[in-house]
């Protein structure tokens, strides 16, 4: 879909423009987003063609179970239905699994192992046909006792397997110095223990998509995903086709937060639109979601560090348990980096961590912004608030005190070889101005807000400061890449790039990005965003905030190879060798502009396509947890101002204030749109947002019990973003989208703590830790 | 069942739905209508919100037949210029400040601010809040959301003097 033109292209040679407008560092408007406020913009969910059926998916009401039988008769006879699928007719593997496990049923073979997992499909010519025959498949079910007790696994993993895998997935231990030694010597220690109740991502589009058989027996699949060329690796072999017969092109992406890494519906569809020969549409509501994807891990944790009576750090003993739920999805590198973040950007000479992930028979969990970062981040900051404490210094003495620069060693000993100013970041936020004392002329102002549940009795104000580190990028060895195809060419006289490559955008504003990058590197104006698919090479996911560095750098490699193919030419033609692109002409550094780029290019079409890769990672030691495991290192430090009513226990926060280094600034709108909504999401971990479970059933499936914040819950925010580049990455830019997730959730509970002093150990908390 | 219904201007006739089916559904999958959106189909998100008889409801919990004989003004029938060379003040507010991000929450914020506006053309921003308060965003934190009904309304008083 072509951008909207901001301005006519500068058509002679003569004044040079360093920077064509709309390109690096500038805020362009969305390509998408006249078409998404316009409504015109085509969701997965809105996906609609000619003779489509519906598909449906039966899911178990158990969270274990044997399946004793399995009748689909009579789904099978109700009019209107055209398919009913069980795992017998999985044409491929039945198995599949994000990060190569393989250890997930495409539909339940025997027995299912959480609440909601799949067992079979129905295809119809109306969903609520469809609805009806899921109904009507009779499944004899013999209840299992589930095993939900992620610390008891821990204790006797050979007995208490869900799956043949079963039993702890990872145990990550982290070996720096002498603990004990260390514990001997300490002049103060204090310790503690926290849990994370499981977040949903939640995002609003429902997993939808829609497949179409193509004429050579293959499928066209439209889906909402964030890396469709893994989703290829793992439906091809399920569908017993090879990978080139299926065609995927990105539907539009309602958000995805790490929910869509997983697959969803797409083998399902596939599976339905090759037997019945229709194209067949699937698009879960709400409910069907919240089982329909896996969820950030709940974790229960335990700390103990030492300190020297002054605040420095000594020791940190931890144990990090997460739990992962009956398939692998993605915990085997979650608990890598709850490993290997465990103690945050702390310098602490003796560490000893063991994160282990665990299978049970809860909701499966998996990705979601932060990974594994975020859970360990709530209990290390409430550490160093314990210890500031115990010290009898301040939440920001502490932290700087301890804080990591460049130049220090994590806890698996990679150098950090970029800037990282926490101190000066903390002091930056410390310098921030504190909100007013609540209006309370206005009780919406007030805890409880428009229910007007106080006029400010029993409301006490509390500050708090949360600082996260995260990884950016695929870590511990993974080969990293993305792809971009650029073509330049002259289109109704107007020199046009088209960028072309396989990354999600899901709202992040990727699609701006690469634009803005297209005309910096190539001085053009116009850049035509070509719909994201597999017709192109992969761009790995748009996941561990990596697309601006990773898809960033690929558009920016290809670019600059099209210019430099340009600029050979033009040198051919001109007889000069000193030529440059800039601001959209072909510029002689000894004699001035030479030609227009569309001068320069006539009927010429340059097309190029690059891989970008980062720079090496190491996996980390089995043992000792050592190694150069993260590419790139990104912080942002929060401040919270909280109003509770310590008498109902309901909180009010007044703002919140951040502080992020990105490196280089991109987009500023997108980016503080970035930071806002991470905060929001930390903001939703920290006071309302958890799947609640007991006996690995669901209690609240629904966006009426399961709560995010609304825009009466989040308050204002200040933020201050500090530029200090990477020498290693494209522009010298950080990632950017999940620091802010960390940081937000441990500021916000440690302001209530500071209100009302109680001790507040699990997230998120609720009215009854407050009052109790 | 037969519904009629008066969609962004247009009278509309749609045959064999089926009782049970929302506007939403009947908008979404019967008319081409997809710009109402489903993100949770029970009236949480407000994702779904259009205007019936000039009121904004959720579509998701308005029966198709409940809408027989009435208007409805969906987010596609927003904008003044049909081809969508311009936008609603509203529209246009949300793309420049920043408020879309993955965009599916947009289309209902989109008319519930527009509501918002005809209503108060000058809210404070806690109005703006209550107002919004029953539209779901999960991207945007809603502070570019707040600053996009601002510069509407601003844009708006200044279309009028």
């Amino acid at each position: 879909m072509p951008p909207r033109s901001t301005a006519t292209p500068v058509k002679s040679p003569g004044h040079v423009e360093t920077h064509g407008q709309g390109g690096v560092g500038d805020s362009p408007v969305r390509p998408d987003g006249t078409l998404k406020v316009a409504g015109e913009f085509a969701f997965a969910s809105d996906l609609w063609i000619d003779g489509m059926l519906w598909g449906a998916t039966l899911r178990s009401p158990h969270p274990r179970a044997r399946i004793v039988s399995l009748d689909i008769g009579p789904a099978l006879a109700v009019p209107g239905v055209r398919a009913v699928l069980t795992h017998e007719d999985v044409p491929g593997s039945r198995f599949y699994g994000i990060d190569g496990a393989g250890d997930q049923p495409v539909l339940a073979i025997d027995q299912v192992r959480h609440e909601g997992e799949p067992i079979a499909l129905v295809a119809a010519d109306h969903p609520e046909t469809a609805r009806r025959a899921l109904g009507k498949i009779a499944v004899g079910f013999e209840v299992l006792e589930p095993i939900t007790d992620a610390r008891a696994v821990i204790a006797d993993p050979e007995n208490l397997k869900v799956q043949p895998l079963g039993g702890i997935t990872r145990h990550q231990p982290v070996r720096v110095g002498d603990v004990d030694a260390a514990r001997a010597h300490a002049e103060v220690v204090v310790s503690g223990e926290y849990e994370v109740g499981i977040q949903d991502q939640a995002f609003l589009g429902p997993e939808s998509g829609l497949a179409i058989p193509s004429e050579d027996g293959g499928l066209d699949l439209h889906v909402s995903t964030q890396w469709m060329h893994n989703d290829l690796k793992q439906i091809a072999p399920c569908l017993g086709l090879p990978e080139d017969r299926i065609h995927m092109t990105l539907a539009g992406v309602g958000g995805a937060f790490g929910g869509r890494e997983d697959l969803s519906m797409q083998i399902h569809a596939g599976m339905l639109a090759l037997h019945t020969g229709r194209p067949v549409k699937m698009s879960y509501n709400r409910y069907e979601s919240f089982f329909g994807h896996v969820h950030r891990h709940p974790a229960m944790m335990r700390y103990e560090y030492g300190a020297r009576a002054d605040g420095t750090l000594v020791y940190a003993d931890v144990e990090i348990v997460l739990d992962g739920g009956a398939y692998t999805s993605s915990t085997l590198n979650v608990t890598g980096n709850a490993a290997s973040l465990g103690v945050g950007p702390y310098e602490i000479p003796n560490i000893r961590i063991d994160a282990y992930g665990v299978y049970t028979n809860n909701p499966p969990c998996g990705a979601m912004r932060g990974f594994g970062a975020v859970q360990a981040c709530f209990a290390y900051e409430a550490m160093m608030d314990k210890v500031a404490a115990a010290c009898g210094l301040s939440p920001l003495e502490v932290r700087r005190r301890n804080a990591v620069s460049q130049g220090s060693r994590l806890a698996t000993g990679q150098v950090i070889d970029s800037p990282a100013p926490l101190a000066e970041m903390l002091t930056r936020l410390e310098a921030m101005p504190m909100p007013p004392d609540a209006d309370t002329s206005d009780l919406r102002n007030l805890p409880g807000g428009v229910s007007q549940t106080t006029h400010g009795e029993g409301v006490v104000r509390g500050v708090g400061y949360g600082v996260g580190i995260k990884n950016i990028c695929f870590s511990e060895g993974f080969d990293d890449l993305s792809t971009a195809r650029v073509r330049l060419e002259v289109i109704g006289g107007e020199a046009t790039a088209l960028v072309h490559t396989a990354a999600a955008e899901v709202g992040q504003g990727l699609v701006t990005l690469q634009t803005q990058i297209a005309r910096t590197e190539l001085g053009v104006r116009r850049v035509t965003i070509a719909p994201a698919d597999t017709g192109v090479g992969d761009a790995g996911s748009s996941s561990a905030s990596r697309q601006s560095y990773m898809t960033g750098g690929a558009v920016k490699a290809a670019c600059e190879a099209v210019r430099g193919v340009l600029l050979e030419r033009a040198a051919g033609r001109f007889g000069r060798h000193d030529l440059t692109l800039v601001g959209g002409k072909v510029v002689s550094r000894e004699a001035g502009p030479l030609a227009t780029i569309e001068e320069a290019l006539g009927d010429a079409v340059i097309e190029e396509t690059r891989e970008f890769h980062h720079r090496p990672t190491q996996k980390m030691d089995p043992v000792t947890g050592q190694g150069n495991s993260h590419s790139q290192l990104a912080l942002c430090v929060h401040r919270a101002v909280v109003d509770v009513d310590t008498e109902l226990g309901l909180v009010k926060v007044v703002e919140m204030a951040a502080v992020q280094d990105v490196g280089k600034i991109m987009n500023r709108l997108s980016l503080e749109g970035q930071i806002h909504g991470g905060s929001a999401q930390g903001l939703g971990l920290a006071l309302m947002e958890e799947i609640v479970v007991s006996g690995g059933v669901v209690r609240n499936p629904s966006f009426t019990d399961y709560l995010i914040p609304t825009i009466l819950d989040m308050p204002p925010m200040r933020i201050d973003i500090l530029e200090n580049p990477d020498p290693a990455a494209p522009y010298g830019l950080r990632g950017a989208g999940e620091p802010p997730t960390l940081s937000s959730t441990p500021a916000i509970v440690a302001a209530i703590r500071d209100a009302t002093g109680r001790a507040l150990s699990r997230v998120p908390v609720r009215p009854e830790h407050i009052v109790a | 069942m037969r519904v009629n219904v008066t969609v962004n201007g247009a009278k509309k006739t749609v045959d064999d739905v089926w009782e049970g089916e929302s506007l939403l559904y009947v908008l979404r999958e019967r008319m081409g209508l997809p710009g109402s959106k489903n993100a949770c189909e029970q009236g949480e998100c407000g994702s779904c919100t259009v205007y019936l008889d000039g009121v904004p409801v959720c579509a998701c919990l308005v029966a198709a037949g409940q809408a027989e004989g009435r208007e409805v003004r969906t987010v596609e029938g927003l904008a003044p210029d049909p081809d969508r060379e311009e936008l609603d003040p509203v529209q246009q507010a949300f793309l420049e400040a920043g408020a879309v991000q993955c965009g599916f929450c947009t289309p209902g914020l989109v008319v519930q601010s527009h509501d918002l506006l005809e209503r108060v053309p000058e809210p404070s921003d806690a109005e703006i809040r209550e107002a919004l308060a029953g539209n779901l965003c999960r991207c945007t934190g809603y502070e570019k959301i707040l600053d996009a009904v601002r510069l509407a309304a601003r844009r708006k008083a200044e279309a009028k003097q």
